[in-house]
């Protein structure tokens, strides 16, 4: 795949290192919450079948993460309004 | 073809689907088809569909290197692998049907002091689980499997190995329409380019399928959906907690025999065969994104080979011939889930990740159990959901870092 | 002979000698070995995989199903894809290919390029592309399969056209023309790799395009009837291909059995090479072969016996009326063309059945991709014209068993209705169950005919079975093309330190960690590495000894909230470390799982640095980097790799103090003025010395980091300066023994992913005042049990044994198997301070469990031991502060 780097331009897939998906929020307090929703935390995460907002690292490169928007079936990519966001 | 013909002359009927069933299974995988057979045999549950999306083992199943093992770490993966290999050790009889199940040995290499000192845990921890296991010194490795490259030149010499006698190979779409054949013929019916489309539900049970063949009345639900687990849990606001990533492998062209047994490689992360009509099949890593295309990365293709070069030098002139992928289903601990789920009468298996395969006839097995009483059998009642909630994982990411 | 005494783009002047199976040929250079074989009358060039039928040369090109060669290590090649050179050594294959265990000269490179037209093929289409994207001023490239630009051009008269458009080509300075290159495989956006043969190896090219124009043609497809794939039989096309491009004749008495227009040119051609036409069976008009018959003669110059075809047996279509049998020794035969879709169905492109066309054509577009002349569907070039699908010629009546759909893996009619018989009713289930389509050739002939019979047998159209899915490669290709020069000490980098040379010539043997190569231990004379190890740990000890450090990873941390950064990375807090200081820190994975360790030393008010395991060094920077930039962006704080940067020389032992001391005189060493975990500058024979006080042994110890421009400078410093002492180098197993007698862990070793702070009996370095990564998981029921392994120390009954590492641990001495396991053992060693064998274990509820027996049941016998704390030397640590 063609990884749109927001800093570097279009690099090849073998350059960047993959962060699942994005928006995945930190707990706000995690002392409050019990044991379940910290695991949601943890270990679940979006898999949908099309689009997907998803974090990527340019680690061969400037090193910075982003965020994109592929579709899991056509690995079409488009860029993310927020390429910076979490 | 070859041989005298291998397939009986009848495999399955193409039923049209009834309106109702006991049990309905998601999935005409290997696990699908391993799961109706045993829930029509040992239970006596033969009122039962299972939905095929496309054509029956059509994905993952098609699409694996068939190796087969049970040399997991923890007791728990360990005893489900086993109970596994002891089915296929009697599959063959069982289901009437040349799955050309092979015990040539899997072989995994050692590369590095790390490697060795995991390798040695495995292998102790395996004989006191009563499963075979054995240690091999680099020269044994070479007596074992001659055309390994055991040279102390190369960039991580072979200082070692393990080796599971036991291991081997099948054929892995003889496997799926040996089930599918047995089932058929005690009254399954195996319904083909059937997509379930949502989940008719009362209250919190389960009582049916919409289909695209319209809906269908069930008991029971049983998800066997592999790669494609979230898409349907979501139907049902289920949270699993998988992902779904390209898997590769490849296969060459026919070769007269040269390799004996299976050889996996962690460090050197390969892992290749060469199967009954004499393609070397080969797989390696996941490709690390999300995906449902059922293709990965070239790159990935291109460091397997590398890789496989590095151990087998005599392949440089053989050539790739198919290249493809499947969908795994990764759990956060590389251990399946297997068992209830929190809606009622709906049952789950995924989370196989990089070793369904194997799993076949023992994943079958314990989901015909857990579907035909309502709980788990003692061997899948690790492999539950909720260990994500308390922690206690089944992590076998040492003994999965590489695939299969 | 039957080549031809003139005509065809062969270089008459150039010769070639040449064996097959052992016979030697000769043929002329721009030959293929399939033209050369028949320009030498040897007609059967193998014989076939399950049956052993002889087979011959069915087609011209990479689409060959029959004559598959070895040349030299290279299995399965096909003949008409192999140029012929002078000494070129062929043998004839039964479908399976063999590998040999000689050393391999080939050459293989990768070539990375980017343009904005690819176009893929280089017959009319593909060069009309090329031309109209040259002159538009694009970067061009274009690529072809075989050895000259012009595809099916060069069989067709078209030369001159051909020459003018070439060298207009070739005066554009952005075009570039590849042949013998074949575009295999279509990735993501817009990704083609290409496999270029050159002499002896091959490169990988993988051009991204902007525009991919595939004008990949078309494939000539057979009849399919009782007895098709005798000796003879041939693709009319390619019949065409070898009188007209190679001077050869293919035989001398045709047949042409055709359902559409594009036979109409072959008789033309026949004739002029002296071939007589004895019929033209066209089904359109009525007729079919049903059947052929065998020569019973030897084919001269084959040498394989007889088999080749000695009449067909001409029939109506019906299968019904008057049969007449008519001789010949090559049957053209055409069953339509199959564009070729390969590349546009990698690309994800959809395809659909035309009913005129009688072939899967392309459905739709893609972005990206422009899909040209026949492997659009355009077949006018072909000359297909008017084709009446025909997909199976009955036979012996009910017999299926000698209509072959896929010759090179022996597959027939019968063998596709066995399994539509049996149930099936998916192109793929068939596929499966046949093999048709997964030999070398990957059924370019077989697969649609395939798809037309099952769709007969069910009754249905064939574009509703559709054709079985295209992947890539669209040719088989070699397994060192793909790997290229990863091999050897390329497969992975090598990393070594700045000190490295000095290791080397001091005999040190090496281990490989992660890409480093480290010094695992330095053997004297013949000593073996445990005499060695206990020497160079009584060394560390007793005396002085000296390490090479500098793999460690090491991770510089600046900004103004670089404090509040550490606190939340690592299990501990910082907020007491002044500046000119160490910390040991610990951290975990979001898990509560430890997933690291390191020293943070406090270099300056923003100024920060924590060194990591030597492994985890860029697992490290990547973790940190990922939560302060996805989830801490406010913090002001910037990270830099920093490990290549510093030489680290750990100088370890009761008497480092003295060979510091000689280096630095100039600075305070007593423990008041440079204590345990302090930092400070130093110089010595003009190399800048930044000296920590830190130890992984136990032992007093000073790591002194250095540029590495000057790591080795300090190291030699170090050896001249504690020569006196008789300093001792050691390596990593040393390292290992020292710091497990002192209880202290490795990440990694002691730890599995599975292992928490509190289970290594750590909980003092897990902070309860301050948030950290990790912190809310250690709550977690299961991670909260008392009962989890714990870090324990072993000490076995008879201290002489050794615990293997890996070990599993039990409470009963008298079973082997069937028993619970409480654990395993992680570190064991002999230790020289201790005059026997210990271990550190990971141990179910370990902790209770100090000073009873357990058991580690090995191959045949059982080891016991006793569980201790885990530290065996120095517990007050009055060594290391000393």
């Amino acid at each position: 795949m063609l990884i749109p780097c927001p800093w570097c331009g279009d690099r090849e897939d073998v350059e960047f290192k993959y962060g699942g998906a994005a928006q995945i929020t930190y707990p706000q307090d995690p002392d409050t919450i019990d044991d379940a929703t910290w695991a949601r935390y943890i270990f679940f995460r979006p898999n949908p079948k099309g689009r997907m907002a998803e974090r990527w690292v340019h680690s061969a490169g400037c090193r910075r993460w982003f965020t994109l928007i592929r579709d899991t079936v056509t690995h079409e990519i488009t860029p993310s309004a927020d390429p910076g966001g979490q | 073809m070859g041989e005298p013909h291998p397939h009986p002359e009848h495999l399955w009927r193409n039923p049209e689907p009834r309106r109702a069933y006991d049990v309905v299974i998601v999935g005409a995988g290997g696990h699908g088809l391993a799961t109706a057979y045993y829930l029509a045999k040992n239970h006596g549950i033969t009122n039962v569909a299972v939905l095929e999306r496309g054509w029956l083992a059509g994905g993952n199943m098609a699409r694996n290197t068939t190796v087969i093992r049970s040399n997991y770490l923890w007791e728990e993966s360990a005893a489900i692998y086993e109970h596994s290999l002891k089915l296929w050790e009697g599959l063959a009889a069982e289901l009437d049907y040349d799955i050309l199940f092979s015990q040539r040995g899997v072989l995994n290499l050692i590369h590095s002091l790390g490697d060795m000192r995991e390798a040695r845990r495995r292998v102790y921890a395996n004989r006191l689980n009563g499963i075979d296991a054995e240690w091999l010194s680099t020269d044994e490795v070479k007596a074992f499997c001659p055309i390994v490259n055991v040279s102390p030149d190369v960039r991580y010499p072979v200082m070692g190995a393990t080796l599971q006698r036991r291991g081997g190979i099948a054929k892995h779409d003889y496997v799926a329409w040996a089930f599918a054949r047995k089932a058929d013929e005690m009254g399954v019916d195996l319904i083909q380019n059937c997509e379930v489309t949502g989940f008719d539900l009362e209250g919190n049970r389960v009582v049916g399928v919409h289909t695209n063949r319209g809906l269908i009345a069930a008991g029971k639900v049983a998800l066997c959906a592999a790669g494609h687990s979230t898409v349907l849990a979501e139907m049902v606001g289920l949270e699993l907690p998988i992902q779904s990533h390209p898997l590769q492998a490849l296969v060459s062209e026919l070769l007269e025999p040269v390799l004996n047994c299976v050889v996996m490689s962690n460090a050197v992360h390969v892992y290749v065969s060469q199967a009954h009509k004499g393609e070397l099949v080969m797989g390696a890593g996941i490709d690390p994104y999300n995906s449902y295309a059922q293709r990965g990365s070239p790159h990935v293709i291109e460091y397997q080979l590398a890789a496989a070069l590095e151990l087998f030098p005599i392949f440089k002139r053989v050539h790739a011939l198919r290249t493809w992928a499947g969908i795994v289903d990764v759990a956060p601990d590389a251990s399946p889930i297997l068992g209830l789920t929190p809606i009622e009468h709906l049952f789950i298996n995924c989370g196989w990740g990089t070793g369904g395969f194997k799993a076949t006839p023992g994943a079958g097995w314990v989901y015909a159990h857990t579907i035909a009483n309502g709980q788990p059998h003692a061997l899948n009642a690790a492999f539950t959901l909720e260990r994500f909630s308390s922690g206690a994982l089944i992590d076998e990411h040492g003994a999965a870092a590489v695939a299969h | 002979m039957s080549r031809l005494p003139g005509g065809g783009r062969i270089d008459r002047a150039r010769p070639v000698r040449f064996t097959f199976n052992g016979t030697s040929y000769r043929g002329f250079a721009g030959d293929t070995l399939a033209s050369a074989l028949l320009a030498n009358d040897v007609r059967v060039v193998g014989t076939s995989l399950t049956y052993a039928r002889p087979r011959g040369i069915f087609s011209a090109g990479i689409e060959e199903p029959n004559a598959v060669v070895q040349i030299g290590q290279e299995p399965m090649l096909r003949a008409t894809q192999v140029e012929l050179v002078d000494g070129l050594d062929a043998i004839g294959l039964s479908g399976k290919g063999r590998v040999s265990a000689e050393p391999d000269t080939g050459h293989f490179d990768k070539v990375y390029a980017h343009c904005e037209v690819l176009v893929v093929g280089g017959g009319r289409a593909g060069l009309t592309a090329a031309l109209a994207a040259g002159q538009s001023g694009d970067r061009v490239l274009l690529v072809d399969e075989q050895a000259e630009l012009g595809g099916r051009l060069l069989s067709a008269g078209w030369d001159d056209w051909l020459s003018a458009t070439i060298s207009q080509l070739g005066s554009m300075p952005d075009v570039r023309l590849f042949t013998r290159s074949t575009a295999f495989g279509f990735y993501d956006q817009n990704l083609v790799l290409i496999a270029q043969r050159i002499a002896d190896g091959g490169r990988l090219w993988q051009v991204r395009a902007r525009q991919v124009v595939l004008a990949t043609g078309a494939h000539e497809r057979p009849l399919i009837f009782s007895n098709n794939d005798r000796p003879g039989v041939m693709l009319a096309g390619a019949a065409r291909t070898y009188i007209n491009r190679y001077g050869v004749a293919p035989g001398t008495r045709a047949v042409i059995f055709t359902n559409n227009d594009s036979t109409q040119a072959v008789p033309a051609d026949l004739v002029r090479a002296g071939i007589s036409v004895e019929a033209v069976v066209d089904v359109r008009a009525g007729e079919a072969i049903v059947d052929t018959r065998a020569s019973s003669a030897s084919p001269s110059g084959g040498g394989q016996g007889g088999g080749a075809l000695h009449s067909v047996v001409i029939a109506p279509r019906t299968g019904d009326g008057p049969h007449r049998e008519v001789e010949c020794d090559l049957l053209c035969v055409s069953g339509g063309f199959n564009p070729a879709v390969h590349l546009f169905s990698q690309a994800q492109g959809r395809l659909r059945y035309d009913d005129g066309l009688a072939c899967f054509v392309p459905d739709g577009s893609i972005p990206g991709v422009d899909v040209v002349g026949a492997a659009s569907g355009d077949l006018g070039g072909r000359g297909q014209g008017a084709i009446m699908p025909y997909w199976v010629i009955s036979g012996n009546g009910t017999d299926w068993s000698t209509h072959f759909v896929d010759l090179e893996r022996d597959v027939t009619v019968a063998d596709v209705r066995r399994a539509t018989g049996a149930g099936m009713r998916s192109v793929e289930h068939v596929k499966r169950f046949t093999t048709i389509g997964t030999g070398s050739d990957q059924g370019k002939t077989a697969g649609i005919n395939e798809s037309a019979i099952v769709a007969t047998q069910l009754g249905q159209p064939v574009g509703a079975v559709g054709v079985t899915t295209f992947r890539p490669p669209y040719v088989p290709v070699s397994f060192a093309l793909m790997a290229g020069r990863n091999q050897g000490s390329l497969f992975d980098p090598i990393r070594t330190t700045s000190i490295h040379p000095w290791h080397v010539a001091r005999g040190a043997v090496f281990e490989n960690v992660g890409q480093w190569k480290r010094p695992w231990y330095y053997p004297r004379h013949d000593e073996d590495m445990d005499a060695a190890v206990l020497r160079e740990c009584h060394a560390a000890r007793e005396n002085v000894a000296v390490m090479d450090a500098s793999t460690l990873g090491k991770v510089e941390i600046k900004g103004p909230d670089a404090l509040e950064f550490l606190n939340r990375m690592y299990t501990n807090a910082f907020d007491t470390l002044k500046v000119g200081f160490c910390r040991y820190g610990l951290m975990c994975k979001a898990d509560g799982m430890v997933f690291d360790d390191g020293v943070v030393m406090h270099l300056g008010d923003d100024r920060w640095l924590a060194t990591t395991t030597t492994g985890g060094a860029a697992a490290v920077l990547d973790w940190m980097e990922e939560w302060l930039q996805t989830e801490w962006p406010e913090l002001r704080v910037h990270l830099t790799s920093v490990t290549d940067h510093w030489a680290d020389v750990a100088v370890v032992g009761p008497r480092s103090r003295e060979v510091v001391r000689t280096l630095f005189p100039q600075l305070a060493l007593d423990p008041e003025s440079f204590p345990f975990m302090a930092i400070r500058e130093g110089e010595t024979g003009g190399i800048p010395v930044r000296l920590h006080r830190i130890t992984f042994s136990g032992e007093l110890a000073y790591e002194l980091w250095t540029p590495s421009w000057y790591g080795l400078a300090l190291w030699e410093a170090v050896i001249a300066a504690g020569e006196p002492l008789g300093i001792t180098p050691y390596g990593t197993q040393t390292m290992h023994v020292l710091r497990a007698e002192k209880g202290y862990i490795i990440c990694g070793q002691e730890t599995d992913g599975t292992v928490t702070p509190q289970d290594l009996g750590m909980g003092w370095i897990v902070s309860k005042k301050k948030a950290f990564v990790g912190q809310r998981s250690h709550r977690r029921s299961d991670t909260a049990r008392s009962d989890r392994k714990q870090l324990v120390g072993l000490l076995p009954v008879d201290g002489d044994q050794l615990l293997p590492e890996g070990a599993q641990l039990v409470l009963q001495a008298d079973r082997s198997s069937g028993v619970t396991m409480i654990g395993h053992v992680t570190s064991s060693y002999r230790s020289a301070a201790l005059g026997r064998s210990f271990a550190l274990a990971m141990v179910r509820s370990g902790r209770e469990r100090f000073g009873s027996t357990i058991y580690a049941p090995l191959n045949g016998h059982v080891v016991a031991a006793v569980v201790t704390e885990p530290i065996f030397y120095d517990k007050e640590n009055a060594r290391r502060d000393s």
